[in-house]
């Protein structure tokens, strides 16, 4: 693995008017940011090749950032945009960056078309648990019990496995890291970029400012330390005995596989369609 | 662009209404559809399926109308001419997206084949009751540009015309149609391919670094650059600077939102299409507009036989209002009746136009008569007949 410096990333930034940028400190979206250019860097993509797209969210705001073609679109509907842009211009790196509200809550639809349709496009969802644009509302993903400004009393609403949820959708590459393990999060978010199909990186992460300090969670390194004893490699996980899997999540590639894809699936019935006209 | 297509061949051919709309939108260089099937619409997006693979274009049925607005904005953002057609429900999800288009000045044509409302309505009967939603849907300011045909050939027109003017303008057109217009059987004249007037979206050529997306002065061309071709911009549905960095500056915000509207006023004459008939020495006027209009002009020609001074004036581009020929051609006569498929929605505009020109006690004695209907039914020439002896 080529070693990128923190130099090169500089390559890939906006240096418009754009920073600092609107992240509290401690916030995890700025190393999956890193992770993301480090990855790219690596892979040598060009910029001009490269789409970013987003929905609305704290996590959402990355593209603003970045020296790339981006859109930063509507809360819930990344995917759905990612999608027109992809179908006319396969040629380029489709990469969405989501939040758990953004990707499963408002946009759970499109989240699970477009891994079911299998559209070749990478899905970089950055869950912190909670709606951090909004000032800490509930996510989808808010742990049982948890306090979040709309669940004073504790949460009750059951959590998404946002893993399974996207493997029993279709997605043909499912990964989970955490901000914690950047290394590896860059290498799962490279592996995807290079994977045709639909492919997703939950990556958990922290938001010390509200999720952190209405749950007493700690500050940003507690947070992290917290990620760093709490999710583990599969192996190591399922070793572990029901009770001790309790608080414990699993990180690692849950499939990596081939699938007929959307696009070369079309472009196939085009061919077929310009063929038999060729015949007649 | 193939000619031995699939639909009917090029000449004088029996039409549906949702077909002229595929049929025009193809000749128009439309290459991409994303929609959502919904009653009285369907057949647009079948014949999309059908036709645009054979083309090269492509076409997808997404998991509703929310993605499939999102899917049009994004191609079109990636370089493609792109339309999606829905009906009621469907268009009133389609609002922050088609906000999001005006936002971003993004080229994409939404057409509305009006069905009854509110709500799930009457999905196989007529309405025109969408037009102030056409117009005012969206949250937030931005004007419209709307267009409403009142015949198969015209919907064929139309359709091109909003694929025209959405690239020239840089915007969200919407094509209304309704029920019966978009089911009815009417011949077309089909025009040679190499005769249409095709409008597409002109291609900066500065270096990228002086690229800006937005520029302050929205005089066409309006240069537009898609994702991919080397100018890396940025857009957000954000209030933003001319090169579509979100901003909270009042100057920029306001310098936005005037690109917004000038872009349209500038070009009003170009856009505002509106037919007159009947209406020099005419003493009653009728104003409307779709398949009412229909009914209206049936009625005229009734009249007129009988001797009665009356004419119709009927606007193709419903959005922007056509205020300025509205004054011209109603301010001096002695009734106007205004027969729509909805609760008053043409009226109301017609009246803020005439407010100038005349009171409102004028108003009430009987000037601007109303004739609506929402219960499915069209309004008949017979009953517009009535109507004029009534105002005579
Ligand atoms: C249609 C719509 N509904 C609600 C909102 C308000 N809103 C903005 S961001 C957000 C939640 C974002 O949460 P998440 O996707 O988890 O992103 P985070 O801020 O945590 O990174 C909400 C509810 C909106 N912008 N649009
Ligand atoms: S609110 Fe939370 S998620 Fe949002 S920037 Fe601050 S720390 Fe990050
Ligand atoms: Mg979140």
């Amino acid at each position: 693995m080529p070693k990128i410096s923190q130099k090169a990333i500089h390559k890939f930034l906006r240096h418009d008017k754009n920073f600092p940028h609107v992240w509290c400190p401690g916030c995890s979206n700025g190393i999956v940011l890193g992770a993301t250019i480090r990855a790219i860097a690596e892979l040598g993509y060009k910029k001009d090749n490269i789409v970013m797209v987003s929905g609305i969210g704290c996590s959402s705001r990355m593209p603003v950032y970045v020296d790339f073609n981006t859109l930063h679109s509507l809360h819930g509907r990344a995917i759905a945009y990612a999608t027109g842009i992809k179908i006319v211009k396969p040629e380029m790196k489709v990469i969405v960056i989501t939040g758990d509200g953004d990707a499963t809550a408002i946009g759970g639809n499109h989240f699970i078309h477009g891994a079911r349709r299998n559209i070749d496009m990478t899905v970089i969802l950055i869950n912190n648990n909670i709606y951090g644009m909004t000032g800490g509302q509930y996510s989808p993903t808010t742990p049982y019990g948890d306090r979040t400004t709309t669940t004073p009393y504790g949460n009750i609403d059951p959590v998404f496995d946002i893993c399974n949820l996207a493997l029993g959708a279709g997605a043909t590459f499912v990964a989970r890291t955490t901000a914690f393990h950047v290394i590896e999060a860059q290498s799962f978010i490279k592996q995807a970029f290079e994977h045709k199909g639909f492919s997703l990186v939950e990556i958990i992460s922290a938001c010390p400012v509200i999720y952190g300090r209405l749950n007493k969670k700690g500050d940003a390194s507690a947070m992290m330390k917290s990620m760093k004893e709490n999710v583990l490699p599969i192996k190591a996980f399922e070793k572990l005995s029901d009770k001790q899997k309790k608080g414990k999540q699993k990180r690692g590639i849950f499939v990596n596989k081939i699938r007929p894809e959307f696009i070369e699936e079309y472009d196939k019935l085009i061919k077929s369609l310009q063929d038999e006209k060729g015949r007649k | 662009m193939s000619k031995n297509n699939t639909l009917k061949k090029r000449k004088t051919v029996l039409m549906q209404g949702n077909e002229a709309i595929a049929r025009g939108a193809l000749d128009a260089g439309v290459n991409f559809y994303a929609g959502y099937p919904i009653t009285p619409s369907t057949e647009i997006a079948e014949i999309f399926s059908y036709e645009l693979p054979r083309r090269g274009g492509k076409f997808i049925q997404m998991e509703d109308e929310i993605a499939s607005i999102s899917a049009i904005i994004g191609g079109s953002l990636a370089g493609a001419k792109t339309m999606t057609a829905t009906s009621g429900p469907g268009f009133s999800l389609m609002m922050e997206g088609i906000g999001f288009a005006k936002m971003t000045e993004t080229p994409c044509v939404v057409v509305n084949v009006m069905r009854g409302g509110p709500s799930t309505g009457l999905p196989t009967k007529p309405s025109q009751s969408d037009i102030m939603q056409a117009r005012w849907g969206n949250h937030g300011d931005a004007p419209a540009i709307v267009l409403y045909p009142n015949s198969v050939m015209e919907s064929y027109e139309l359709s091109i015309r909003a694929v025209n003017l959405a690239e020239k303008y840089r915007t969200c057109v919407i094509l209304l149609s309704d029920e019966v217009l978009g089911h009815m059987r009417e011949t077309v004249n089909l025009p040679d391919l190499s005769k249409i007037k095709i409008i597409s979206r002109i291609k900066p050529t500065i270096p990228p670094e002086w690229y800006k997306h937005f520029p302050e002065n929205p005089k066409y061309p309006m240069p537009m650059a898609s994702f991919g071709e080397g100018y890396r911009f940025h857009v957000t549905g954000l209030s933003h600077d001319e090169k579509g960095f979100p901003t909270n500056k009042a100057k920029e915000i306001s310098r936005m939102m005037e690109r917004f509207r000038k872009k349209i006023e500038y070009y009003i004459k170009d856009i505002v299409q509106i037919e007159s008939f009947f209406m020099e020495d005419a003493k009653i006027a009728i104003f409307s507009v779709g398949i009412t209009a229909r009914a209206a002009k049936e009625a005229v020609m009734k009249a007129r036989k009988r001797g009665i001074k009356v004419g119709l004036l009927r606007p193709l581009t419903i959005w922007p209002f056509p205020d300025g020929a509205v004054k011209k051609y109603l301010g001096d006569k002695k009734a106007i009746i205004v027969p729509e498929l909805n609760e008053g929605q043409l009226s109301l505009e017609l009246k803020r136009v005439m407010g100038g020109i005349w009171n409102y006690e004028i108003r009430k004695t009987k000037n601007i008569v109303e004739l609506h209907k929402n219960s499915g039914e069209l309004i008949t020439p017979e009953e517009i007949f009535q109507t004029i002896r009534e105002v005579k």
